[in-house]
C-alpha cells in the first residue's frame, strides 16, 4: 500500500502545487501592480484556478489502485480527485462573485487567503493521516477566520470573524483530543493502520474517542449541536465568503467525515451509523424549524445549509460495510448539486446586495420585475435547493433518500422528506417576495438591477450545472461512484 | 425509433419548446406572444390527433430508453399512449389551447411568463398521464406545481399568494410519502418500470402492499381531492386566474384519479380490494359534501369549485367498485367532468370580465340581454347535473351502474352486516346497491345547486348595472365550441369514447 518516493507522487499533488504557485504570482503581483491595475488580480486568480482545474482533471488523475503517498500521509485515489476538483470549481465561482465587491475586489490578500485555505481542502480530502488530516484542516480554517472577518469597518464582519475563530479553536482542541486518544490507544497516526488496531479496543474507549473527533467534523459540517456559529458567521461575513463556507468548506468537512468514519472505525460501523442517524434527524430538524423564522437571506441560507448537512448526513449513514451501495455515492453526489446550488443562491444574494445593499426579504420584493435574469437564477437555485425536479437537488435528494430506504433505513427516509417539506415553505417564502409580491409604489421597472460580468458568467455557469445534474444525470452519478468505491 | 414513439416524445415536450420560443418575442409585443402560445398548444393538439390516428386500443404506443443504470438503479425514459391514457391526455391537449384562448383580454400583465408557465405546465400534465416509469412518473408530478404556483401566485384573484402556498405545500406534502414507496419499490426490485414492476406485484409483502397502497392514495387523495383532504381546492380555484381554474379543475385533478387508476389499482390489487369499500365511503362523503357546500355559496366561482369536489366523488367511486363499469364510467366521467366544469369557469370567467364580481346576487335575468351566453351557460350546467342526452348522464350512470354491481363493495357490505348482527337490514349479493344509492343522492343535489345557480343568473329580474352587457364574442363562443360539441358528442354517441378505453380496462382487470 505505501509506495517509496519517485517522481509521479509529484504529479499526484500538481493541484496542490499550482494553487501554491498562483498564491505566490497573485502575492508578488499584488505587491508591484498599482492599485488601478490590481482589478486584474481578480481574473488572475479565476483563470490560474480553471488552469489548474484543466490540469488536474486531465493530468493528474489517480490510478486505478488508491495509493498512500509520501509516508502515508496523503492517499491518491477517485474520492480525493473529484474532491479536489469540487473545491478547485468553488475557489474560482467565488473569486468571480468576490470580484466586483466592493471591499474584496482589489484586495491582493482575500485571493492569497483564498487559495490557501482551498489548498488546505485539497488536502483534508486527501489526507491519509491524523497529523495531515490536522494541519489540513487548520490550513483551511484558519484563512477562512480571516476572510469571514475580511472587511474590517464592518462590525457585523469582524464579529462573525472572532466568532467564528473563537468556535474553530474550540472544535478543533476537543478534535484534536480525540486524535490523541486514538493515538494513545493504537500506537498509529496513519488512518488505515488505524483501524487495525482499534479493532481490539473495548468499546466503550472507541466510541469515546470517536466522539470527540466527532465534534470537530460536526463542526465543519455545521451539524446540530455544533451549528451555532453559522448563522451569525454567514450573516455578518463578506457574501462570498460565506457561500464558500456554507459549499466547499461544508463538502471538505464531509470529505473527511467519510474517510475518517470508514478508514478508522468500521469495527464500531453498527454504532456510528445510529449515532450519525440521530445526528441527522437533529440537524434538519433543528435547521429547518429555525429556518422558518427567518427574515434575512443570508440567515435564512445559513440555517438551510445546516438542514442540508443533515439530508448528506442521511446518506452517510445508510452506507453498508461491502460499500456497494448507494449511500456514499449519493454523498458525493449530493455534495455537488449542493455545491453549485448554494453558490448559485448565494452568487444570487451576493449580486442583489452589492446593487441594493440590504439581504433583508422585504427588500427582494418584486425582484422579477427589476430582474427578470436575476430572478429566474434564484428561481433555480431555491427550487433546486427545496428539492424540485427537474433540478439536481432533486435528484441528489432522492439518491440521499433511496440509499436510506434500501439500508432499510426507511424511517431515516420518511423523517428526510418530511423535513424537505418544511424546506419548501421557507424558500417558498423568499420566491414569495421575488415574483409575487410587489413594491409598495409599483415602480419596480425604474429601478433595475445591472448585473456585472463576472456575477452573469458565474451564474450563467452555475445555473446550467444545476440543470444538467438534474436532467443528464447519469455520467455524474457514475462519478460519484467510482469517488465513493475508493473509499472502502 | 418509430414513427408512434417519436409522436409521444413531441406531443410530449412540443409545449415546452413553444415556451422557450416565448423568449424570442419580445415582452412587449403581446399579441404575438399570445399567438406563439395558442400556435404551440394547437400543435400539441395536432400531433395529440396523430397519435390517437395511429392508435389502437388493444395495443400501447411506447418509447422506452434508459435514462440511468447504475448500482441495481433502472430509471427509464418510458412513455407509453394506451386506453387509460389516450382520452387524458386529448382532454389537456383540447383545453389548453381553450384556456389560452380564454386569455386572449383577461391577460395583460407579463403576458410572456404567464404563456411560458401555461406550457411548461402542459407538458408537466401530459408528462404525468404519459410516463411508465415511476421515477419519470414522479419527475412530471411535481413539475406541474410550480408553473401552477405561479399562475395562481401571480395572475390569481385576491387572496391569491394564500392560495398558491397552500397548493404548493398541500400537494408537496401528499406526494412525499410517495416518493419514499416509490424508491422502496425500485430498489427493492431494481426497477421502476410500472408494467415490470405489474409483473412482479404478487412479491410484494401483504403488509407492504398496504403501506404502499397509503403512500401513494395519500398523494392522490389530496390531488382528487378527497374529502377530507379537499381544503386546498376552493381557495385555488377560486383564486386563480379563469384559464388556471379551468386547467385545474379539467387537468390537474384527473391526475389524482387517474394516479389511482393507473398505480394503485394495478400495483396493488390486494390492498385495493381491501381499501375499496373506506375509499368509496370517502368518496360518497365527498360526493354528498361538495354538493351540500356548492348549494350554500354565493360566488359562482366558489360554487364550481366545490362541484368539483362532489363530481369527483363520483370517479373515485366509479374507480372504487373495482369492476369494469365503475372503472369505465369513472375513465368517461373524469373526461365529462372536464368538459363541463372546464366550460363553468371559462363562463363564470367570462361573466367575471363583463362585470368584476362573480357573487351570484349581482346578476339575474341576464337571458334578456345575453341570450347565447344564457344558452350555453344553461346547456354546459345541464351537462354538469347529468341531464341524459348529454355527457354527465353517461358516466355517472355508469359508475352507478358499476357500485351497485360490485363485489368488493357488495362483500363489505355483507361483513359489516354480518358484524353488526342485524337482520332486519337485507343482505344481498349487491350490497353495492347502498352505496350507489347514497351516491344518486349527489345527482338530485347536483340539480339542485346548478339549477339555482343558473335560476340566479340568468333568469329573474334584470338589474339596471346589467342591460348594458355584450353578448359572447366570436372569440368566446370559438373557446366553448369545441367543449359543446363533445357534451353532445358524449351523451349521445359514446361508443367511440368506450371502445378507445375498454380494451385497456378489460386487460388491467385481467378478463
Amino acid at each position: 500500500m505505501f509506495v517509496p518516493f519517485d517522481s509521479t507522487m509529484l504529479l499526484a499533488i500538481l493541484p496542490e502545487i499550482l494553487l501554491v504557485v498562483l498564491a505566490g504570482v497573485v502575492l508578488a503581483l499584488d505587491a508591484a501592480w498599482q492599485p488601478e491595475k490590481r482589478r486584474w488580480l481578480g481574473w488572475l486568480t479565476v483563470v490560474g484556478l480553471a488552469v489548474a482545474f484543466i490540469l488536474t482533471a486531465t493530468v493528474s488523475q489517480p490510478e486505478s489502485e488508491p495509493r498512500l503517498l509520501f509516508g502515508g500521509m496523503l492517499r491518491d485515489d477517485w474520492l480525493s480527485f473529484a474532491f479536489r476538483l469540487v473545491f478547485l470549481f468553488g475557489a474560482a465561482i467565488t473569486t468571480l462573485f468576490a470580484m466586483d465587491h466592493e471591499a474584496l475586489g482589489r484586495k491582493g490578500e482575500f485571493y492569497v487567503l483564498l487559495l490557501v485555505s482551498t489548498l488546505g481542502m485539497n488536502l483534508m480530502a486527501s489526507a491519509g493521516d491524523l497529523i495531515m488530516l490536522y494541519l489540513a484542516i487548520e490550513t483551511t480554517s484558519i484563512p477562512l477566520y480571516i476572510l469571514a472577518g475580511f472587511i474590517t469597518t464592518d462590525d457585523k464582519s469582524t464579529e462573525a470573524g472572532f466568532k467564528y475563530l473563537l468556535f474553530g479553536a474550540m472544535t478543533s482542541a476537543v478534535m484534536l483530543y480525540g486524535f490523541s486518544l486514538l493515538y494513545g490507544f493504537s500506537g498509529e497516526t496513519n488512518l488505515y493502520l488505524l483501524a487495525g488496531k482499534l479493532g481490539e479496543l473495548p468499546m466503550p474507549a472507541l466510541l469515546g474517542s470517536l466522539l470527540l473527533v466527532l465534534v470537530g467534523f460536526s463542526f465543519k459540517v455545521s451539524a446540530v449541536p455544533f451549528h451555532f456559529w453559522a448563522p451569525d458567521v454567514y450573516e455578518g461575513a463578506p457574501t462570498p465568503v460565506a457561500g464558500f463556507l456554507s459549499t466547499a468548506s461544508k463538502a471538505a468537512g464531509f470529505a473527511v467525515l467519510m474517510r475518517v468514519l470508514l478508514a478508522a472505525f468500521p469495527a464500531a460501523l453498527p454504532s456510528w451509523q445510529g449515532l450519525i442517524a440521530l445526528l441527522a434527524v437533529v440537524t434538519m430538524t433543528v435547521g429547518n424549524l429555525l429556518a422558518l423564522a427567518q427574515t434575512n437571506v443570508k440567515r435564512l441560507l445559513a440555517f438551510s445549509s445546516i438542514a442540508h448537512a443533515g439530508y448528506i448526513l442521511i446518506g452517510v449513514v445508510a452506507v453498508n460495510a461491502a460499500g456497494m451501495n448507494l449511500g456514499m455515492a449519493s454523498v458525493v453526489f449530493y455534495l455537488i448539486a449542493y455545491l453549485l446550488t448554494n453558490l448559485a443562491a448565494f452568487g444570487a444574494v451576493a449580486t442583489f446586495g452589492r446593487v441594493s445593499g440590504s439581504d433583508e426579504m422585504d427588500a427582494y420584493k418584486g425582484l422579477s420585475r427589476r430582474s427578470p435574469a436575476l430572478a429566474l437564477v434564484m428561481l433555480v437555485a431555491f427550487l433546486s435547493l427545496s428539492g424540485m425536479p427537474p433540478f439536481g437537488g432533486f435528484i441528489a435528494k432522492v439518491f440521499v433518500f433511496a440509499a436510506a430506504v434500501e439500508a432499510n433505513w426507511i424511517w431515516l427516509a420518511v423523517i428526510g422528506v418530511l423535513n424537505s417539506i418544511i424546506g419548501l415553505y421557507y424558500y417558498l417564502t423568499l420566491l414569495k417576495y421575488v415574483y409575487l409580491y410587489r413594491q409598495d409604489n409599483l415602480e419596480e421597472e425604474q429601478k433595475p438591477l445591472p448585473i456585472s460580468r463576472p456575477y452573469a458568467l458565474a451564474l450563467v455557469l452555475l445555473v446550467i450545472g444545476i440543470i444538467l445534474l438534474g436532467t443528464a444525470f447519469n455520467p455524474w452519478f457514475e462519478w460519484s461512484r467510482t469517488a465513493a468505491a475508493s473509499l472502502f | 425509433m418509430d414513427f408512434g414513439a417519436l409522436l409521444l416524445t413531441l406531443v410530449t415536450f412540443a409545449p415546452l419548446l413553444g415556451a422557450a420560443a416565448l423568449l424570442l418575442v419580445k415582452p412587449e409585443q403581446k399579441n404575438a406572444l399570445r399567438w406563439v402560445a395558442l400556435i404551440t398548444a394547437l400543435v400539441t393538439f395536432g400531433i395529440s390527433l396523430g397519435l390517437l390516428a395511429i392508435f389502437n386500443p388493444a395495443d400501447a404506443i411506447r418509447i422506452d430508453l434508459p435514462w440511468l443504470s447504475v448500482a441495481g438503479w433502472n430509471v427509464h425514459y418510458h412513455l407509453a399512449l394506451d386506453g387509460l391514457s389516450i382520452l387524458l391526455v386529448l382532454l389537456t391537449t383540447l383545453l389548453t389551447p381553450l384556456a389560452i384562448l380564454s386569455t386572449w383580454t383577461s391577460v395583460e400583465d407579463r403576458v410572456r411568463q404567464f404563456m411560458a408557465f401555461f406550457l411548461m405546465l402542459e407538458t408537466g400534465m401530459l408528462g404525468v398521464f404519459l410516463a411508465q416509469d415511476l421515477f419519470l412518473f414522479y419527475i412530471f408530478w411535481e413539475f406541474t406545481l410550480v408553473p401552477m404556483y405561479f399562475l395562481i401566485g401571480i395572475w390569481g384573484g385576491e387572496r391569491r399568494i394564500y392560495a398558491a402556498v397552500k397548493f404548493f405545500l398541500y400537494t408537496m406534502a401528499g406526494s412525499v410519502l410517495m416518493l419514499v414507496a416509490l424508491l422502496w419499490l425500485g430498489t427493492q426490485y431494481n426497477t421502476f418500470s410500472l408494467p415490470e414492476l405489474i409483473a412482479q406485484r404478487a412479491n410484494i409483502p401483504p403488509q407492504a402492499q398496504t403501506w404502499l397502497f397509503l403512500a401513494f392514495a395519500l398523494a392522490f387523495a389530496i390531488k382528487v381531492p378527497m374529502w377530507p383532504l379537499h381544503t386546498w381546492l376552493p381557495d385555488a380555484h377560486v383564486e386563480a386566474p379563469t384559464a388556471g381554474s379551468v386547467i385545474l379543475a379539467g387537468v390537474l385533478l384527473k391526475m389524482g384519479t387517474y394516479g389511482f387508476l393507473r398505480f394503485n389499482l394495478t400495483l396493488f390489487p390486494q390492498a385495493s380490494w381491501e381499501f375499496s369499500p373506506w375509499m368509496a365511503l370517502l368518496a360518497i362523503i365527498g360526493i354528498l359534501y361538495g354538493a351540500l357546500v356548492s348549494y350554500a355559496q354565493t360566488d359562482a366561482k366558489k360554487l364550481v369549485a366545490y362541484s368539483s369536489v362532489s363530481h369527483l366523488g363520483f370517479v373515485m367511486l366509479g374507480l372504487f367498485a373495482l369492476n369494469q363499469q365503475g372503472i369505465q364510467g369513472a375513465l368517461l366521467q373524469m373526461i365529462n367532468h372536464g368538459l363541463s366544469t372546464g366550460a363553468l369557469f371559462l363562463m363564470v370567467g367570462m361573466l367575471y370580465e363583463r362585470r368584476h364580481t362573480r357573487a351570484l346576487d349581482a346578476f339575474g335575468g341576464l337571458w334578456k340581454v345575453i341570450p347565447v351566453f344564457g344558452t350555453l351557460l344553461l346547456i354546459v350546467s345541464l351537462s354538469s347535473v347529468g341531464l341524459p342526452g348529454l355527457n354527465g348522464f353517461i358516466g355517472e350512470f355508469t359508475i352507478l351502474l358499476g357500485a351497485a354491481g360490485s363485489d368488493a363493495l357488495g362483500n363489505a357490505w355483507n361483513q359489516i352486516v354480518t358484524a353488526l348482527g342485524v337482520s332486519f337490514i337485507p343482505m344481498r349479493s349487491a350490497g353495492g346497491l347502498w352505496f350507489a344509492g347514497f351516491a344518486a343522492l349527489g345527482v338530485i343535489f347536483a340539480a339542485a345547486y346548478l339549477l339555482q345557480m343558473y335560476q340566479k343568473i340568468c333568469l329573474g329580474a334584470l338589474k339596471a348595472e346589467n342591460q348594458n352587457l355584450k353578448d359572447l364574442s366570436w372569440r368566446e363562443i370559438i373557446t366553448l365550441l369545441p367543449l359543446l360539441v363533445l357534451i353532445f358528442w358524449i351523451g349521445l354517441y359514446p361508443k367511440p369514447f368506450i371502445d378507445l378505453i375498454a380494451p385497456a380496462i378489460n386487460q388491467m382487470l385481467g378478463y
